[in-house]
């Protein structure tokens, strides 16, 4: 059947297959914002500004307020991207400026690349056996509370874990810096250090910071690993020792036997303000990229 | 699509693919017993049942909006949740959970807890071993260091047995919850009963409440309590379904906590699984349901003890035979 249609028509229908799935993508996107918002319709309306300022979250008494939370989702994740940024940079010049070849590189490119696919699980209960006691040790030693989890496992855990997310792609990105300016900066004398420092890194820098809010994207959402070593106190954390909660781990722990309409809305709400941060970060994140992006 | 609609389409699916003759879901506490009860029965009676751990919330939700022949919950169903089912339900008690007060301590002490140590302990009131009410109840017994109070993060029936028991002790304090909030400055949030476990273990000076069957099998120490009747007793499999044996009202809508028994441990609850009283529109899966759950309460009681939770004392069951035959099948 499709042999006999004209050359101008089968080239229509491709066009149309391709225009159609990507506006499904997009109109998936806006009918989740949508669900979400009317989900949320009712606490937005009961909870007025206060969700976003009280800094208590208490179904008991029906107060819900975020502010611990948005907070304990910011800091876990941007102390998490701060962590994790120096391995993710060195092992993207490693990959894509010094070792593009060979056993070593492969061998190291697939472990990194491994790491984004354990389940987020597996890095939960790794963190709560051997992290948080490791972390208890270091607690001892300063005369903190030790309790081990909080604040500070959440952002390790989720440091390793946002590891090839950031890595991968700025390899990527500095692979595709040209040759020849790389040569271009050799010829003039530059050593390796200087080549890296002044050529390659300025050229990929806006591909490295895309890279960069792949990662603290993931690090906003993730929900199980944080929550089993985060201690789940709905609280402003004192120091980075101490108990806190996120947005994703207080939904996950009380959603599933949340009966009172005020309260599943609330939790609906606090789903709608993360999907809020992660989209304002994605859309502060493009503009940055634009500015950064080197005209080649 | 309407409701009935779904489940039909839901019931054919999965008759298709050989998946169940009845379908249950709701509270995850009973899982491991009701995992190996419908095992049992369907090599005994070659009726297979599928019960997906869905949350106690989830089950009365799905029961009400029929979706699924039987729910099961930790805590019975409200007058509301009933009048918004539209129908009278039947609940019918499968076991008897306990809940245990389990502690780290360096030499693993044997602790006694008394109702206000219990509350003040887990309320912050009280933040150091050594402090003397702890010693007035445990002569001879020297603590010391800080207490970290472990808790459920995730909303749960074992929290809602606890809470029920604090609010039953201390009303002013304590309100019984699914979810767990105390003024305690050294809460942590664990999150499951293995998340509880793993971190009262980790950390001395820990306590925490669990389920017996999570302190069990992690070979934990936990405390002995004192009941109403001011006699502490150590949580055991008898000392649960001792604490059941009471009078509770005939459809079994009862909490058991802080017993009146006087060999009763105080921190148990029952759970129930719940179904429609008038089944009589499909008198052959009425009459499935109703014998799954006759032999639940008869039979079935024998797996208990294997899997840690109480069994239904004589009086209970005869209650829940009672409710069960209450139910319409043609």
């Amino acid at each position: 059947m499709l042999r006999s249609l004209s050359l101008q028509t089968k080239e229509n229908i491709f066009q149309q297959i391709l225009a159609k799935s990507a506006f499904f993508v997009a109109a998936v996107l806006f009918l989740f914002f949508l669900t979400l918002l009317v989900k949320a319709w009712l606490a937005i309306w009961s909870n007025g500004f206060d969700f976003f300022t009280g800094a208590v979250w208490d179904p008991l008494t029906g107060v819900y307020g975020a502010f611990p939370l948005l907070f304990g989702t910011l800091l876990t994740s941007v102390l998490a991207l701060l962590l994790t940024l120096p391995f993710a940079l060195s092992i993207a010049l490693f990959l894509g400026e010094f070792f593009r070849k060979g056993l070593a590189a492969s061998a190291l490119r697939s472990s990194v690349e491994l790491l984004a696919g354990i389940p987020s699980v597996v890095y939960g209960f790794w963190a709560l056996f051997v992290l948080v006691p490791l972390i208890r040790g270091l607690e001892i030693t300063l005369g903190v509370v030790p309790l081990g989890v909080g604040v500070l496992a959440a952002s390790l855990v989720l440091a390793i874990m946002i590891v090839p997310y950031a890595a991968s792609l700025s390899a990527e990105t500095i692979k595709l810096v040209p040759q020849d300016i790389r040569e271009a900066a050799y010829s003039l004398g530059a050593t390796r250090y200087e080549v890296v420092r002044r050529v390659i890194l300025p050229h990929a820098r806006s591909g490295i910071c895309a890279a960069v809010l792949l990662a603290l994207g993931r690090a906003l959402g993730e929900t199980m690993a944080v929550t089993m070593v985060i201690g789940n106190a709905n609280k402003m954390p004192a120091s980075l020792f101490d108990a806190g909660n996120t947005m994703a781990s207080l939904i996950a722990n009380e959603l599933a036997e949340a009966t009172d309409p005020l309260y599943v809305s609330s939790l609906m709400q606090v789903g709608l303000l993360l999907f809020l941060v992660s989209a304002l970060i994605n859309l502060a994140g493009r503009y940055v990229v634009k500015k950064f992006s080197v005209e080649t | 699509m309407n409701n009935k609609l779904k489940m039909s389409l839901l019931t054919i699916l999965l008759g298709a693919l050989g998946f169940a003759d009845l379908l249950g879901a709701g509270a995850t506490f009973p899982q491991p017993l009701y995992s190996k009860i419908f095992a049992v029965y369907e090599q005994q009676k070659g009726v297979k049942v599928n019960y997906q751990g869905i949350g106690s919330g989830g089950g009365i939700k799905q029961l009400t909006e029929k979706v699924i022949d039987f729910g099961g919950t930790d805590a019975y169903m409200t007058d509301k949740e009933i009048a918004a089912a539209g129908a009278p339900i039947v609940h019918i008690p499968t076991c008897i959970g306990a809940v245990v007060v389990a502690y780290n301590l360096p030499g693993n002490p044997d602790l006694k807890l008394t109702p206000a140590l219990v509350s003040k302990i887990f309320n912050g009131e009280i933040n150091k071993w050594s402090d003397p009410q702890i010693a007035a109840v445990n002569p001879g017994l020297k603590l010391n260091g800080d207490i970290f109070v472990v808790h459920r993060s995730d909303s749960s029936g074992t929290t809602s047995i606890f809470t029920d028991y604090l609010s039953q002790i201390d009303p002013t304090n304590w309100k019984m919850s699914k979810t767990f909030s105390t003024k305690s400055k050294l809460a942590v949030g664990g999150k499951g009963n293995s998340g509880v476990a793993g971190l009262i273990k980790q950390m001395p000076g820990a306590i925490g409440y669990t389920e017996i069957a999570y302190a069990n099998q992690n070979k934990m120490k936990y405390a002995a309590v004192q009941n109403s009747s001011g006699v502490f007793i150590t949580p055991s499999l008898e000392s649960t379904s001792a604490a059941a044996d009471v009078e509770i009202p005939a459809d079994t809508r009862a909490s058991i906590v802080n017993t009146k028994a006087r060999d009763g441990y105080p921190i148990c609850g029952f759970t129930w699984l719940v179904a429609y009283q008038d089944l009589s529109k499909n008198p052959a899966k009425a009459r499935e349901v109703t014998d799954l759950l006759k032999w639940i309460i008869a039979d079935g009681q024998a797996f208990t003890r294997e899997l840690d939770y109480g069994r239904l004392p004589q009086s209970v069951a005869a209650k829940a035979l009672a409710n069960v035959n209450s139910i319409k099948v043609n």
